[in-house]
Parts: C-alpha cells; structure tokens; sequence
C-alpha cells in the first residue's frame, strides 16, 4: 500500500492546498496539494518543467499562486513577502554576495536581524567549522570553488536559524565525487539540527538516498508520496516505475486476486483488490530477474545485447518481440537462448494511467536503445 | 604574435597622438619663449589658484547632482523590461546626436534674462529671475551635457546584478529597503565610480560650457588654457603649465576615488 496519507498529522509545518501557477498562460501546477512534516527531509523530485523548482519558489515566496494558499505552522502565509517568511533557500547557483567576504555573507541575515555583534562571531564561526570553513572566514567569495561556495551558502542560510530549509538543486553544479560527499554531509547536518529540508533535485538516485519522504511529480502534478522504500518497490504509476530505477513495464490482467497474468503466462503475486479480468500495469525490476535455463525459466527469451556497468551487467532480452531488461552479475553470450524466473515479490502491479503503454519496452527507448546497442558490438569483438 | 602585430597602427597612433604632444606640453611647461628651462610658469600657475577651486568645486557641484539623479534613474531604468530599457537608454543618450555646442546655445536662449523660461515666469507672474551668467547655469550646462556619462556606467552595472543574489537578500530577511543599501547599491559602487570619473574630468576642464553660461565672470580652468593658446594673452607655456597642473590635480583625485574601489576586483570595468 502506498503511503501517501501523511495529510492528518498534527506536526505539520508547511502545508500546500489547491496550489495552482501558470506562467504566460502555461499551467505550471495543477491544484497541487502537499503537507510537509516538521523535521523531515522531503524531496521533491521530477523531470525538468514538472514544476518542482516553482514548488519551491512557493514555499520561499518568491512566486505567488493564481489560487490555492500557503500554510505555515498552520498559519496562512499565501501573500508574506520573502524577508518575512521563517524559511531559508539555498540557490541553485548559490547566490552569494560578491562584495562581501565569507563572514560578512554568513553573517548577513543576522545583521538584517540586528543580532549583537558577540552572538553573530559566535554562529559565525560555529556555522563555518560546521561545514568545515573556518580557515576561510575572510576570504573572498570569488576565490572559492564551487563545493567551498555550496558550503558558504549553507552556512549562510542556516546561521539564520531557519525552521525550514528550501535547497534548490544545490548540488547539481558539483561533480559527482563531491556532489556524494556533500549528499553525506547535508543529510548529517539535517539530522543534527533536525531542520526541515525541502529538497528539489532531478536526480532519483540522490533522492532514494537523503529523503525521508520523496515527491515524486510530473506535468505540474503530484505522481506520488511515500518513502523512498514505497516509491522504489510500489509506484503507483508507469511514470513512477519508469523515473525511478530501471523497469521492465508491461501490460498485464490481474486474473483475480494474487494471480496476474502477462507476457502470455499467469503468475502468483502479492497484489490484489483489482476488479476481475482488470488491465493492469506490470513492473519487474531488471535487478529482481533471474536467469536460468530456457527449459527451468518462467519465460525464455533471446540475449539481444549485454552492456557492462561495472557492478552488473545490463541485459536486453528479446522475448516474442517485447525487450526486456535483466541486470544480473552473470554475464550472458549475445544470441544465446536463456530463461527467466520471477518469484511473487518481484511482481509490482499498478493500475492503469495516463502514463500506461509510454514506458517499459526496452525497445522503445530510441536513445537509451543506441546506448545499449552500440557497445555489446564491441565487447563481443573484443571477447 | 598575430594580436601584437594587430596592435601596432594604434601603438603608432597612440605614439604620435597622445604620447608625443604630452611631453611637448611637460616640454613648453618647463621652457620660456626661447626653450630655456625655467619654473616661472609653475609659479604662475599659481596665480590662478582661485580658478582652480572654483572649476573643482563647480564640477564637484555638477558631479554631485549628476550622481544624485542619474542613480535613481539607471536603477528605474535596470528594473524594467528589457524592451523598455533599449528604450529608455536611447532616450538618455538622444541628447548626445545632437551637437554638444548646439545643445549649449540652446540652453543660452533658455535662461537668458529675455529668454523662454523667464517669459513664461512673468507669464504666470512669477516675475523674472537673472539666471544666464550665473554659476548655477554653468553647473546646469555640466549636469546637462554630462549626465548620459553618470547614468549609463551605472546603467550597466546594475542589470549585471544576478536576480538570484537579490532573492537571497530577501531570503535572508532583507526588506527593499535593506536589499538595497546593503547588496545592490555596494555591488554598483565600481558603475559609480565610473560615472564619477566620467562626469568629473569633463566637467573639470570645460570651457564652452563657461564661456556661454557662465560669462566672463566665472572663468574656469578650460578658459584659462584657452586664453593662454587662442586668446589675447597668448603664452603656450604658460597655457601647458596649466594644463600640466590639472592633469596631475585630476590623477590625484581619481586616486582617491579609485581607494574606495579597491579590495572589490568587480567587474564594473574602470574607465579613465
């Protein structure tokens, strides 16, 4: 059962009703309704213009919603200014004042604040050995790298004693060493201040590793709410299946309960509720497959391509026309006739969708395809 | 190689048109009529000290209310659209297709004693006020044909301030007013200073501005030198004297200026 029904929590602190935005007339949310919960770590996640940076803006105040109010600690907030708001925003590009040093911008909120000056050195310099910066106090902005910048920008927004921290795509400028290093680091610092952390990022696999909750959204619209255990192993949707993690989507009918039946087989599976007889979206995770002989196998099918991915091997499978994608640490010869199993548990059924029959078929993947396509060629030549 | 040899007509150029005349004027500075060396005409120069500070003052004046008002104007101006601000820059820099001496004769016909503006106040019976020959109209000439020079420095400046840094003053708690005194208004210091330098050196060493608002009465500088190569007193080395002075009068306030500059390696782009 997806999770999703955190709505009635008492602990709320920042709560979205019927949000709606266009811009020049484009609708960019769609009565967009999300309730976040005091401490958390929730990320917004999606495609680029599914609207989760405009979400944000939202929660900041930089953007006011067509129709639709803010909440705040149960307080309307819908038309409060940015400089009134008690949240804090990390930049995409960090944002940092130019013509001031690293104190001078870490402090600056507190100045705006008129905090005395003994209590800004103290923050000031717990803040910088926070995200280990004190040797650079008084260097200038311009001189930092892009990591030592992200940190000041940090620093900056939460010397402010923020209840809620908004970080838009923070670590998408950072290369990928450091963007894990700091991935480490920002969960760490929400745990120690248990701050709530509004996170925006396009990057699943950096949202099923740092949230607590993970929304997933698409075309202005929420797809799905849950941990990131329940949108990994039960998305709701074939656009949830197919942005998070690699799937195998096919369609199916659930015959009655526990019983599914698709790719011409029936299978024993964990899901039931759905009418009789009803079409139904199938997801197997290429990682939940297993290879065996084509006699043992559930289905048998054809090796089309293998790609190694350094910890697994990425396999397509040619079965009856339908490609499928089976990661496995076994390596498998191209054009050899294998089998494949599933057990109960590897089988996810969803309902149809909007998004039913747009994914799943590795084959449908042009570019993905080219990718997968191209290199086997010459691992087998080099075999 | 190929950009240094790309270079040398405007070395040749610079050479023979900037290098060359300024050590004839150190030359004739430090020469009498028949090329011996003397200190006389320094000395002289010393004469006309009262000249000096009234043309630092008046372009100081000039300098001053330029800044005043072309600040807020290039920060209205930065917060339109972008259409609207091609709009808005030709309309500052209009003025300047038209000649600078036409420009200046028209502001004559304006404040003359018989002149527009004193007809239409005794239209209304306001009664005429003397204002052609006056220090206040040579300061009105310098605001008039200078301010294009404060303005769009400024201008530039201000539209190169990312949004974002703005959104995170808010962010951080700053209202208009904060946002504006302590991020924006510090990050267009290098187009101020600019805009100073820009205004002030012209304005220093003006002559026809003086000659045609201001009478006889208020000589400046530029009259002075004037005077000393096509005037009735004519003395080339006297004239270079001067204009020897108020070159190095100049560097030193531009140093002081360029203090206030210094730590921020911005952008803004110097311009002297």
């Amino acid at each position: 059962m997806p999770q999703g029904d955190a709505q009635m929590e008492k602990n709320e602190i920042i709560s979205l009703k019927d949000i709606a935005v266009s811009f020049d007339g484009e609708p960019v949310l769609k009565k967009l309704n999300l309730n976040i919960r005091d401490g958390e770590f929730v990320t917004l996640l999606g495609p680029s213009g599914c609207g989760k940076t405009t979400t944000l803006r939202i929660i900041g105040g930089f953007v006011k919603p067509d129709s639709g109010d803010v909440f705040f600690g149960g307080k309307k907030i819908t038309g409060l200014p940015p400089h009134k708001r008690e949240v804090n925003t990390i930049f995409q590009k960090y944002a940092l004042f130019p013509h001031l040093d690293v104190y001078e911008n870490v402090a600056f909120g507190m100045r705006i604040h008129k905090k005395s000056e003994a209590q800004i050195r103290e923050t000031v310099k717990n803040m910088l050995a926070m995200v280990s910066l004190s040797d650079f106090a008084h260097r200038n902005v311009n001189q930092l790298s892009g990591g030592q910048q992200q940190r000041v920008a940090i620093a900056r927004a939460l010397a402010n004693d923020p209840k809620v921290l908004l970080l838009d795509e923070p670590l998408g400028a950072l290369d990928l060493k450091l963007r894990k290093d700091m991935q480490v680091e920002l969960k760490k610092i929400q745990q120690r201040t248990g701050i709530t952390f509004v996170f925006v990022t396009h990057d699943q696999e950096e949202a099923l590793s740092m949230s607590d909750t993970v929304v997933v959204m698409d075309q202005g619209k929420i797809q799905q709410i849950g941990t990131p255990q329940d949108i990994y192993n039960e998305p709701r949707n074939a656009f949830v299946a197919d942005f998070i993690g690699e799937s195998n989507i096919l369609d199916g009918v659930m015959q009655e309960d526990y019983v599914a039946e698709f790719a011409g087989k029936k299978f024993r599976c964990l899901d039931k509720g759905f009418a009789p007889m009803e079409p139904v979206d199938v997801v197997i995770r290429p990682e939940d497959i297993d290879v065996t002989s084509p006699e043992k196998g559930d289905i048998s099918g054809r090796v089309v391509s293998v790609n190694f991915k350094g910890v697994h091997y990425e396999i397509i499978v040619d079965v009856d026309g339908f490609k499928w994608m089976i990661q496995s640490t076994d390596y498998q010869q191209v054009g050899a006739q294998i089998g494949m199993t599933l057990t109960p548990d590897d089988i996810h059924i969803m309902k149809k969708s909007a998004y039913s029959g747009k994914f799943g078929d590795y084959s449908s993947f042009s570019d993905e395809m080219e990718g997968v396509l191209n290199q086997p060629v010459e691992t087998e030549a080099a075999k | 190689m190929k950009s240094k040899t790309a270079s040398y007509p405007y070395l040749i150029w610079t050479t023979l048109f900037i290098v060359v005349p300024m050590a004839m004027v150190v030359f004739f500075a430090f020469t009498d009529q028949s090329g011996a060396f003397t200190l006389q005409n320094l000395s002289t120069v010393g004469r006309y000290s009262n000249v000096f500070v009234r043309s630092i003052w008046l372009g100081a004046i000039a300098t001053a209310i330029s800044l005043v008002l072309g600040y807020p104007l290039a920060y209205t101006i930065a917060q339109g659209t972008e259409r609207r601000q091609n709009v808005m820059i030709m309309l500052v820099m209009l003025p300047m297709w038209m000649n600078f001496l036409l420009r200046t004769y028209a502001w004559m016909t304006l404040l003359e004693d018989n002149g527009l503006l004193n007809n239409a106040l005794a239209a209304i019976g306001l009664g005429r006020i003397h204002m052609i020959n006056t220090q206040g109209a040579v300061v009105l000439g310098m605001i008039y044909n200078y301010i294009p020079y404060m303005i769009l420095p400024i201008y530039s400046v201000l539209t190169k301030i990312d949004q974002s840094i703005i959104e995170a003053a808010q962010d951080l708690g700053a209202d208009q007013k904060r946002v504006f005194l302590r991020v924006v208004f510090p990050m267009s210091i290098p187009g101020v200073i600019s805009g100073i330098t820009m205004v002030f050196v012209p304005a220093v060493s003006t002559f026809i501005i003086s000659k045609m608002l201001g009478g006889g009465g208020n000589l400046l500088i530029g009259d002075l030198i004037d005077m000393q190569f096509l005037g009735s007193a004519y003395n080339p080395n006297l004239g270079s004297a001067i204009s020897l002075v108020l070159m190095v009068l100049i560097l030193i306030c531009m140093g002081i200026m360029n203090q206030f500059d210094d730590g921020e390696n911005e952008k803004g782009g110097l311009m002297i």
